[in-house]
C-alpha cells in the first residue's frame, strides 16, 4: 500500500495566545515541515488545521503524535496529528 | 489540500459520534497443532497463537494513534478446536480451551474466538468432546469464545444437536450466565467474521489472515438528525455515503496492520455494531427514521432499510467484503434496545422478525433462568429456520438467568452491558424437540 508521508495535524478548542507559535515549535523540532495553515470558527469552536510533511521526521509518527496530544492537554485544547491518508480514503474516491 | 470541513467531519465522527474499529481479528490456523496427545496439542496452541499474533496489539496501537482511530478491541480467531479435539485421547477439551485463554492473557488481547464446532449434518468425535467440554470450557476461561453450527441452508437442520445445545446452554448458565454471552449458536456460520463470540478461523481460510470489524451507529444517527424531513429514498441516501465513509476507515486499517504484520489481508465486515454507551445505538437509529420505539410496528420495514443502505455504501468501499456485514441488534449491548425491552415495546417476537431482514439474530437476550432447555432449543430452532430458508447468517445468545424472573436485569459489564429479563413463552415444545434428527435442506427455488 502507498502510503502519503504527509499529515494533518488539527488543533480544536478555544483560542489563546500562542497557538501556533507552540504547534510550529515542536514541528521544528522533530523535523515536521509545515505547508499549510488554515483557521476557522465552526459554530463556537476553534479549529486550526495544519498540512505538514513527515518525510524528515527524526521520531516515529506515533511517538510524534502523543507529544503533540500531550502538548494539547498543556495548553487546554485538543491537538491531534493524523495521516494524511485517512482523510483521503474517507472522503476521496 | 484537503478540505478543511472533510477533517473536521472526519474529527466530529471520532470524537462525538463514537466511530472507532470496532475490532481487529487475526485468523489462525491451527490445523497443523494436531496430535494425540491433549497436552502437546494445547502447548502447540499455545506457541502457534502466541508466536502469529505477538505484534498484532503494539501494531494496532500504533496504527491508533498515527491515525487518530479508535481500534477498541483486538482479537483472533481459531481454526474450530473441535477439528483438533478429535484426535486427542481424553474426552474434555477444557485444556485447549485454557491455552487460548493463557495465549490471550500473553497477548493481552479482549477475545479469542474458535472455541466451536461445525455440526449441521452430524457430529463427528471432537463435535461431540467439544459441545460437552462447553460448561467446564467458559466456565473457567474469561475471554475464550465458542460457537456451534447447527444448520445450513445446503444440509438442513440438525436437531440432535439443537436438543444438546438447550442442555448445555443451561447448564453453562447454571454455572455462570456470562458463560451464555460467550457462546452463539449459529445457521450459516460465516468463516471469516470478525466479531465475536462467533468468530472462528474457517478451514476454507489461508494460514493466517487480518479481518477488520467496523462500528459506527452514532455516526448514522448523527447524519439522519440533520435531515428530520428527508423522505426514505433520502435516509437511504444518507445512510449509504455515511457507510462508505466508515467503510473505507476499516478497509485503511485493514491494509496497514497486514502489511506491517506482513500477513494476507481478509475482509472488512460492514456491520453496524452498538455498544451500551449513549450515542452508539442501532435502536435509536430506527427511532430516528420516525419510530416512537424500537419494536413498535415499522421496526423491521426501517431495520431492512438500514440494512441494505449500509451494504451498498460499504461494498464499494473494500476491496473485500465479508463476515456478518449486517446490523447488529444485541439486546444487552445497545441502549436503545435495552430501554424498548425495558419497557415491553421489544419482544422476543419482534426480534425474531428483525433477524430476518438483518445480521445477526436473537443476540444477547436475558430470560427467566427457570425456562426449560426445550423451550430453549426450539426458540433456537426458529431462529435457525428463517437463516436456513432465507440462505444468511443467524444466530442466537441466550443467557437463562438462574434466579432471575421477568422484571430483573443481569448486569454483563463492559461492552456486553446489561440485559433485562425479557418474557418467553413456556408452553412445551418438547415433543417436537424430542424427536431429534435432521430438517432436511430447503428447496431453493419456488421461493414464496
Amino acid at each position: 500500500m502507498k502510503t502519503s508521508s504527509r499529515a494533518v495535524i488539527t488543533v480544536i478548542g478555544t483560542d489563546a495566545v500562542g497557538i501556533i507559535a507552540k504547534v510550529s515549535g515542536k514541528c521544528s523540532e522533530y523535523g515536521v515541515n509545515i505547508l499549510d495553515i488554515t483557521q476557522k470558527v465552526y459554530d463556537t469552536t476553534f479549529a486550526m488545521i495544519m498540512l505538514v510533511d513527515t518525510m524528515k521526521i527524526n521520531i516515529s509518527f506515533s511517538e510524534f503524535s502523543e507529544i503533540m496530544k500531550k502538548t494539547g492537554e498543556k495548553m487546554g485544547v485538543v491537538i491531534r496529528a493524523t495521516h494524511e491518508d485517512l482523510f483521503n480514503a474517507m472522503h476521496r474516491i | 489540500m484537503i478540505d478543511a470541513y472533510d477533517v473536521i467531519d472526519t474529527i466530529k465522527m471520532i470524537e462525538e459520534e463514537h466511530l472507532d474499529i470496532r475490532t481487529v481479528t487475526m485468523g489462525i490456523s491451527l490445523v497443523d497443532c494436531i496430535r494425540g496427545s491433549i497436552k502437546e496439542t494445547a502447548d502447540l496452541i499455545y506457541n502457534k497463537i502466541t508466536k502469529k499474533a505477538e505484534k498484532l496489539v503494539p501494531t494496532a496501537e500504533n496504527i491508533s494513534r498515527e491515525y487518530g482511530v479508535p481500534i477498541v478491541n483486538k482479537r483472533v480467531s481459531v481454526t474450530p478446536i473441535s477439528i483438533l479435539g478429535g484426535a486427542v485421547e481424553t474426552e474434555d477439551l477444557t485444556p485447549l480451551a485454557l491455552a487460548m485463554q493463557r495465549a490471550a492473557d500473553t497477548l493481552g488481547i479482549d477475545f479469542i474466538g474458535g472455541f466451536s464446532a461445525l455440526v449441521e449434518k452430524g457430529f463427528t468425535k471432537g463435535d461431540l468432546r467439544l459441545i460437552n467440554s462447553l460448561p467446564s470450557a467458559l466456565g473457567s476461561t474469561r475471554n475464550v469464545c465458542a460457537s456451534i453450527n447447527v444448520g445450513s441452508s445446503k444440509a438442513g437442520i440438525n436437531m440432535d444437536a439443537l436438543k444438546l445445545m438447550g442442555q448445555i446452554i443451561k447448564k453453562i448458565a447454571e454455572r455462570d450466565f456470562m458463560g451464555c454471552a460467550k457462546l452463539v449458536v449459529f445457521a450459516n456460520a460465516v468463516q471469516d467474521n470478525p466479531f465475536m463470540a462467533g468468530a472462528f478461523h474457517g478451514v476454507g481460510e489461508p494460514e493466517c489472515v487480518i479481518n477488520v470489524g467496523v462500528s459506527g451507529p452514532g455516526v448514522v444517527k448523527s447524519a439522519l438528525e440533520k435531515a428530520p424531513e428527508a423522505d426514505l429514498t433520502e435516509v437511504s441516501e444518507i445512510i449509504k455515503k455515511t457507510a462508505f465513509k466508515i467503510t473505507r476507515m476499516g478497509q485503511l486499517v485493514n491494509s496497514l496492520v497486514s502489511e506491517r504484520l506482513g500477513v494476507p489481508s481478509g475482509i472488512v465486515d460492514l456491520s453496524l455494531a452498538p455498544t451500551p454507551a449513549v450515542g452508539d445505538s442501532v435502536a435509536r437509529i430506527l427511532e430516528e427514521m420516525g419510530l416512537e420505539t424500537c419494536g413498535g410496528c415499522g421496526t423491521t420495514a426501517c431495520l431492512a432499510l438500514l440494512n441494505d443502505a449500509v451494504k451498498k455504501g460499504g461494498v464499494m468501499a473494500s476491496s473485500h467484503v465479508g463476515g456478518l456485514s449486517g446490523a447488529f441488534i444485541p439486546v444487552s449491548e445497545d441502549e436503545g434496545m435495552i430501554a424498548a425491552a425495558k419497557s415491553g415495546v421489544l419482544t422476543l417476537e419482534k426480534l425474531e422478525a428483525m433477524t430476518a431482514v438483518c445480521s445477526v439474530g436473537i443476540d444477547m437476550v436475558a430470560v427467566p433462568g427457570d425456562t426449560s432447555a426445550e423451550v430453549i432449543s426450539a426458540m433456537i430452532a426458529d431462529e435457525i429456520a428463517i437463516g436456513v430458508i432465507n440462505t444468511k447468517t443467524t444466530a442466537v445468545r441466550i443467557i437463562p438467568a438462574a434466579g432471575k424472573k421477568v422484571g430483573d436485569e443481569i448486569e454483563l459489564g463492559g461492552l456486553l452491558g446489561s440485559a433485562p429479563i425479557m418474557p418467553i413463552k413456556s408452553t412445551s415444545p418438547a415433543k417436537f424437540i424430542n424427536r431429534g434428527g435432521l430438517i432436511p435442506a430447503p428447496l431453493h427455488s419456488l421461493k414464496n
